[in-house]
């Protein structure tokens, strides 16, 4: 249930300016542009690269129908939380390095020609953690959705609820959820795309409601982190624990899809769901 | 269950020899004393002394005893007034704190407990029942940190594992099924941390709570009385009346873990308390809860059945007020109540939507 603070940006994750980057999984040297153009996929291990939120959108929805919306809602500090660092300069910082206002891009758009309301986090900004902007915003694309009865489609990348609005980021949870059961209730399609990390309270809201949940290969999803988990029991964990697969073994992910893939997987759901 | 195990953590079991000798020292020995609450046990201490000579040496200290008392009233009540955010958090986990069957055992006609998911197993962190309590049929849902060390293992210290809030879905099912109200008491640290909890869906299993009780057709009623540990707690508190007892907290994250992530060590714990605004008081303003019930002088822990009292009242209360809205009136605003929370600025202005 937390956001790891990122107080070290971690280059080596992410695709630096330079032209050559190194995989954090197979350590081979990799051209970017080539892992670029493979939608930040490692060619030689097929590794999946965290993608910011509006790449995402861009590798996604198709060009030029993706109309954003809720764009103007951004983050206050209204607990005026401290800790080493106050929070409103912490979000200073990452809408500085990250060119948004918080954590989730929402908006309108087609998927290969198929109309979905579409959300994504955005893994760069403070973890992907959930607070008031990232629950308003997501609530707000669910209820457009039913009020234009369109299917949903929402991108976690989230270490979960922000620390920094405590139990304000808490009850956007519910605030989700509940959103969900009206989408429901309309009868309309939810996609929930797993990538990585989904952890915390982001999985143990919308994350897990979907209709459908895809993850990509090895995303780790879990609701406690593996560091909480390997100190309370005081075990080392098992290989592949909390990974994509072992979510699908035991019945928690109905599909594990390569990035490459996402898009015709999800014409295909929206294809078979909306009447 | 037992009352008995209030003898743990005692700092003496001197006076129990002498019970009933006189009128404070009959429990006030056995109570665990928490660091803020030093020189309350002083002056307790004293007092119990003073009671002994009194007793013994048959000499007449009625006016010293009375002014000991009100002064030690006083220094209770200022105490009590002034705790800090980590002190509230200490009080909310004091060993003598009332827990779930305690208030079952104050307040409940009849009660009776229905075990498992249907699916895995019968977690014991999490309990349901048939009551009766507050003048009404309910279903009575809530955790259970358990009292003596055999059956706080038993209970994961009231962390629930996915069959327990599996288990609280079925039973809001039936009580929607057969028009009774739900009634939920929350006191955790957190939903468990580990690897059959993971292996069960623990996130799916807390999502899918949220999710059915934001619809649920029948009343819902939550009370937050010692410990809300994030989604933990929230997995049986989507309702329709949010309380907390005043010296209980609730947030996303408990002080020690946030201090650990934040300051990659313990030292910051007091000071995160205070940051995460996690006291009923804070709560209130920010309307992620309703009411704040007050508990007795000195807290839950020194009058558990004044604070199960408190309880009834708020409860009979609610549930009379909630029996009386259409269930589709009840539902819009349920969903209100939770779509507003939040704070966040929009186009420059703000926009939030703060319960004054």
């Amino acid at each position: 249930m937390s956001q790891i603070p990122g107080e070290k940006p971690r280059e080596q994750e992410g695709i630096p300016e330079g032209l050559w980057l190194r995989c954090p999984e197979c350590s081979a040297m990799l051209f970017a542009k080539a892992v670029n153009d493979a939608l930040k996929v490692c060619p030689e291990c097929q590794y999946h690269f965290k993608v910011p939120a509006r790449e995402r959108i861009v590798q996604l929805v198709d060009e030029g129908t993706f109309e954003e919306k809720f764009a103007d809602v951004a983050p206050l500090d209204p607990l005026e939380f401290v800790d080493r660092k106050g929070y409103g300069d912490r979000l200073k910082e990452y809408q500085k390095k990250t060119g948004a206002l918080d954590a989730v891009v929402c908006g309108k758009g087609f998927i290969k020609g198929r109309q979905i309301m579409v959300a994504a986090m955005d893994p760069e900004f403070m973890g992907g953690s959930m607070g008031s902007v990232v629950g308003e915003k997501i609530t707000r694309t669910i209820e457009m959705a039913v009020d234009e009865k369109l299917p949903v489609l929402i991108v976690s990348s989230s270490g979960g609820a922000r620390m920094q609005e405590s139990t304000l980021s808490l009850m956007q949870m519910a605030k989700t959820s509940g959103a969900l059961a009206r989408l429901d209730d309309a009868g309309l399609l939810f996609i929930s795309l797993l990538t990585d990390p989904t952890t915390g309270g982001v999985t143990a809201s919308f994350a897990m409601l979907g209709d459908f949940i895809i993850a990509e290969p090895k995303a780790l999803i879990g609701f406690a982190g593996p560091r909480v988990i390997a100190n309370t029991i005081k075990q080392t964990l098992p290989e592949g624990f909390q990974r994509a697969e072992f979510l699908q073994e035991h019945g928690f992910v109905d599909f594990v899809v390569p990035r490459k893939d996402l898009r015709s997987e999800i014409a295909r759901l929206v294809d078979f769901c909306v009447k | 269950m037992d009352n008995d195990s209030s003898m743990e953590g005692a700092s003496s079991a001197s006076s129990s020899g002498a019970a009933g000798s006189s009128s404070t020292s009959g429990t006030t020995s056995l109570r665990h004393t928490l660091a803020f609450e030093v020189p309350l046990a002083n002056l307790e201490k004293q007092i119990q002394e003073l009671e002994e000579l009194q007793a013994r040496k048959q000499v007449d200290y009625s006016s010293e005893l009375r002014q000991m008392r009100e002064n030690y009233t006083a220094l209770l009540k200022k105490t009590y007034d002034n705790l800090n955010a980590w002190e509230t958090v200490q009080v909310a986990r004091h060993p003598q704190r009332p827990l779930f069957f305690d208030y079952v055992n104050f307040l409940c006609r009849d009660y009776r407990e229905i075990h498992g998911d249907r699916l895995f197993g019968d977690d014991q962190a999490i309990r349901c029942g048939l009551a009766r309590m507050a003048g009404q049929k309910v279903m009575l849902i809530g955790h259970h940190k358990g009292r003596d060390t055999k059956e706080k293992v038993r209970c994961y210290f009231g962390l629930a594992h996915p069959e327990g809030y599996r288990k609280a879905l079925r039973a809001m099912k039936i009580a929607e099924k057969f028009g009774l109200p739900v009634v939920t008491l929350v006191d955790t640290p957190g939903a468990y941390p580990g690897i059959g909890a993971e292996e069960r869906g623990q996130a799916e299993s807390i999502a899918r709570n949220m999710f059915e009780m934001s619809r649920l057709r029948t009343p819902i009623v939550s009370i937050v009385t010692g410990e809300g540990g994030s989604g933990g707690a929230l997995g049986i508190a989507v309702a329709d009346r949010v309380a907390m007892l005043q010296y209980a907290w609730y947030s996303v994250i408990s002080p020690e873990a946030c201090s650990a992530i934040l300051y990659r060590g313990g030292e910051g714990t007091a000071q995160m308390a205070e940051a995460l605004k996690l006291t009923a008081k804070h709560l209130k303003r920010y309307g992620v809860v309703d009411t704040v019930i007050a508990e007795p002088l000195g807290g839950a822990h020194r009058d558990p059945a004044g604070a199960a009292h408190a309880v009834e009242l708020y409860l009979a209360k609610m549930l009379r007020d909630l029996k009386r809205c259409k269930i589709d009136n009840l539902l819009e605003r349920r969903y209100d109540r939770f779509r507003q929370l939040g704070e966040y600025a929009e186009s420059g202005r703000r926009a939030s939507k703060v319960a004054s």
